[in-house]
């Protein structure tokens, strides 16, 4: 099951460029929230800082609080527990080339130093079933490398990699955005799915996808929080007029 | 640290409060994750021991150069620097010597010599065939050639100077000795360069061959690199004010190619100084100087080949050193200008013959 | 008469331009043609000189014919071995830094020049090195140091292995996409199993070439031999005691006054060249088809 986000103050840098400015938000468990805005108003950096990928970079730097259930990720543990817990998925298909579709699945616990090997094939398969790839792929689990998949299907054995860990937030980055819109559907039902079971945050610049897929909708714009309500409000009746704006087309 | 609270947060959509709480559903791999370590400390080791290798390679030129300073002290120390120039005249006989370790006398003039000698023997018969082969290479060369081409230079650069040595005493020293120094006696013998005194067909010329066919795969693979750097609007460019092809690689390519071409030059100029085998093999080994290329000499690394293993004497030992420091600070210094240069066009792809 | 003058001289640009391009062409002729001579010349005479008792025989005493050089052969081998146990890890480590930790810092910057510098100082200035590191001085509780060693010949090739091994495979691993870093990273996987099992794992087959171009280089290099390993006549399998190499032999035959020593110093050249001509070539097909291909 999910949990919530808390995020208090939380202020982020790129080198001396000031990426998100004093975002205040909660996002609720168990349920999809979107981010949207126009490219570089910070919506990634955003959902980066919600599992410490942005200190990655060398020059990436935090302030503020973030809590993921009762846990203060940037005071109460280190990068890689929080990323235990918090599974995310990139703008661009990443599986492991050099790994099979179920070394791919399994590679969280793996490289964590998990062994058990029938619990691993029963996570596999149940990680494949709930990203809704396992009947295109059971049969050639251990012989196909997981580059040799399409790209709509490396998408969603990534979703099965980050679900294998049975993570309480799974993080998506744009992940429909390069792919074909028959791979965007298909992952759009899946978020569907998932979203009862997981607390899902997906950054997205279709607006239409956020309204399919998301009960809550953020607005970013210039590394600010414009606004953030149901989406159902967001695009109905935004408070702020740049959201209106956005919204109906008239930048970005 | 590592156990973190378990409690799920159902909340409602909108709410701001977590309201209920339900009995936490724990799998069994959530709980192996939970249990598993930060690793900031295995994290940390690994990045120094990675840190560690990578200074090695400090560590590495620093015990070179440190070893061969203190084992050279006591020739750098009797003779200071009049150890590369001086020379030894009998009072008696008039012969001039320079080295001499039976008689414990060391100065290294004709290594200097030789070395600087063959190696610009090499660069001018290396030079302008490595332009013509990378010119070809790049701008005229069919594509089916050019693969196996630059394949075969490759392989030549890989080839140990061992074998070339091998090669040259059996096949290249022959031919010169038969068929191109008779010619160049001939022809050229007045200017005193070509002197016909050495019938063994070993010396300054052989080497400087040798050497040339050892550097011309490394001048020529990496003059190709830097030229095809050169960005394709530049060829066009020139191309579209109505130059011919060799126009157009003059101004377009070589023009903006030549710092690199320098640098390639330069690299194959300090692969020439260092070059010991193949040179010990054919330059002949007589610590005298000649102005005739035909002549025997020797070098600074083939000295050191030659004498090192049976040096008679801490002073013998410690001037071989130091010929050995001469040679390391040279190329270090011709290296760096190369790599430099190389650098300045390629952005820091490694400047060995690929 | 202008455009006279420009006809004479758009004709002499032409002949000109012909005449670089044979120019061109000649230059490139005459460097392959010796370059085809010595690979003929090197199978035609090595592989004459190949047989059975070149792998199995040590090289019998000067007025008999026959003989082998398995002593060099296994004398290569046991240098190569210790080469490659300094050079291979103390390389990939180096190339780990600067690939996965220090892209872009200064201190990385500066070791990637000081490792081009360092693959150009003279085999034999390395040797040197090694000598007065190991066969001189006498250091307590190393009993390998203080005299001739295949230890102190092996750790002369080790060291110029790294600069080679750090170089080609900082490459490789650079070639590796940074996206698949940040999924390992984002799946909680610590950084160091990351760049083991995802970075050098990935790039392993670009990795391995380029390790077995290093070796093959070194596996010519006689320089630095003469004054470490010394060389030996005989069978030898101490670490602690002077032993044969390849090259070492090659070198002293070649300059020897017999016949049957020169056919098997050109066997021994052919067997070198072999082992050159299969990395280089390995290394030229991985690097083709790219990194990323190389699946296991």
């Amino acid at each position: 099951m999910g949990v919530g986000i808390e995020v208090i103050n939380l202020n982020a840098w790129y080198g001396t460029n000031h990426t998100l400015q004093d975002i205040n938000l909660h996002i609720p468990a168990n349920h999809a929230t979107a981010l949207i805005g126009p490219s570089g108003c910070g919506k990634s950096t955003f959902v980066r800082c919600l599992n410490r990928m942005h200190e990655t970079n060398p020059v990436g730097r935090v302030t503020g609080t973030v809590r993921i259930g009762d846990l203060d990720i940037y005071a109460d543990a280190k990068p890689v527990q929080i990323r235990r817990r918090v599974g995310m998925v990139f703008q661009r298909p990443n599986p492991f080339p050099t790994m099979s579709i179920y070394d791919n699945v399994a590679a969280g616990l793996k490289l964590n130093g998990y062994s058990n090997r029938r619990a691993l094939d029963e996570i596999v398969e149940k990680s494949l079933r709930n990203s809704a790839l396992w009947d295109e792929v059971k049969d050639d689990l251990k012989k196909k490398s997981g580059a040799s998949l399409s790209g709509g299907q490396q998408q969603r054995l990534c979703i099965a990699r980050a679900l294998a860990v049975d993570p309480e937030v799974l993080l998506m980055d744009e992940p429909a955005s390069a792919l074909d819109p028959v791979s965007t559907s298909k992952i759009e039902d899946l978020i569907f799915q998932l979203k009862s079971q997981y607390t899902i945050v997906i950054v997205t610049h279709n607006m239409q996808q956020a309204a399919r897929v998301a009960e809550k909708t953020g607005f970013f714009l210039n590394g600010r929080m414009v606004e953030f309500d149901s989406t159902h409000k967001i695009f109905t009746n935004p408070s702020d007029k740049r959201t209106e704006d956005y919204i109906t087309g008239r930048f970005g | 640290m590592s156990q973190v609270h378990l409690q799920p947060e159902p909340s409602e959509p909108g709410g701001q409060q977590p309201t209920v709480t339900t009995a936490p559903v724990v799998s069994a791999e959530r709980r192996f994750l939970l249990s598993r370590g930060n690793s900031v400390n295995a994290d940390r080791f690994f990045s120094w021991l990675m840190l560690l290798c990578g200074l090695s390679i400090f560590v590495i030129v620093g015990l070179i150069a440190f070893e061969l300073v203190v084992r050279s002290e006591l020739s750098w120390h009797k003779f200071g620097l009049s150890f590369f120039y001086r020379s030894f005249t009998d009072p008696y006989t008039h012969v001039t010597t320079f080295w001499d370790p039976v008689n414990q006398f060391f100065g290294a003039r004709p290594f200097v010599y030789g070395t600087i000698v063959s190696s610009l023997l090499a660069l001018i018969i290396a030079v302008p065939l490595a332009i013509g082969v990378a010119v070809f290479l790049t701008e005229m060369c069919p594509r089916v050639l050019r693969s196996p081409l630059a394949f075969l230079t490759e392989l030549l650069a890989a080839i140990p100077s061992v074998i070339y040595g091998l090669w040259a005493v059996f096949v290249l020293v022959p031919i010169l000795r038969e068929q191109i120094n008779p010619f160049l006696i001939r022809m050229l013998g007045w200017t005193g360069f070509f002197a016909d005194d050495n019938p063994t067909g070993l010396g300054y010329m052989s080497a400087g061959v040798i050497l040339a066919i050892m550097i011309l795969p490394i001048i020529s693979s990496l003059t190709r690199e830097v030229m095809t750097a050169v960005p394709h609007s530049q060829r066009e460019a020139v191309l579209a004010l109505g130059a011919t092809r060799w126009e157009m690689i003059r101004m377009g390519v070589l023009r903006n190619a030549r710092i690199g071409i320098v640098g390639s030059i330069i690299l194959g100029l300090g692969r020439a100084l260092g070059e010991t085998m193949a040179v010990a093999m054919v330059i002949g080994a007589t610590p005298e100087i000649h102005r005739s290329l035909l002549a025997n000499g020797s070098s600074m690394a083939t000295v050191i080949a030659n004498e090192y293993a049976e040096a008679v004497g801490d002073m013998h030992l410690s001037a071989l050193t130091e010929i050995g420091l001469a040679l390391f600070i040279v190329t270090i210094i011709v290296n760096f200008f190369a790599q430099l240069l190389i650098w300045a066009v390629t952005r820091g792809t490694p400047a060995q013959a690929r | 008469m202008s455009n006279g003058g420009s006809n004479f001289q758009s004709q002499v640009r032409s002949v000109t331009d012909h005449m670089v391009t044979a120019l061109a062409i000649l230059a490139t002729i005459i460097v392959v043609a010796p370059l085809i001579a010595i690979f003929g010349y090197l199978v035609f005479k090595g592989a004459s000189s190949l047989n059975l008792d070149f792998f199995t025989k040590i090289p019998k005493p000067v007025g008999e014919t026959g003989g082998g050089m398995a002593n060099a052969i296994l004398g290569s081998a046991i240098l190569l071995g210790i080469a490659s146990v300094i050079g291979i890890p103390i390389g990939i480590g180096g190339a780990i830094y600067l690939a996965e930790f220090g892209r872009g810092s200064k201190l990385a910057n500066s070791i990637r020049f000081t490792a081009d510098v360092l693959n150009g100082v003279p085999s034999i200035v390395m040797g040197l090195a090694a000598y007065s590191l190991i066969v001189v001085p006498k250091i307590p509780f190393l009993p390998f140091t203080g005299h001739f060693s295949a230890i102190s010949g092996g750790v002369a090739l080790g060291f110029m292995m790294i600069p080679t091994v750090c170089r080609t495979s900082e490459e490789m691993l650079l070639m590796v996409p940074n996206s698949i870093r940040e999924a390992a990273l984002g799946l909680g996987v610590p950084n160091w199993r990351s760049v083991l099992s995802i970075s050098v794992k990935t790039a392993s087959p670009g990795i391995i070439t380029g390790c077995m171009l290093a070796f093959a280089r070194v596996a010519g290099e006689t320089a630095p031999l003469i004054f470490t390993a010394l060389g030996n006549q005989f069978w030898s399998f101490s670490l602690n005691q002077p032993i044969a190499a390849l090259p070492l032999q090659i070198y002293v035959y070649a300059l020897s006054p017999y016949d049957d020593w020169h056919r098997l110093a050109w066997g021994g050249s052919l067997v070198l060249i072999i082992l050159i001509v299969v990395s280089v070539s390995l290394v030229r097909f991985v690097t083709s088809r790219g990194v990323l291909k190389g699946n296991s």
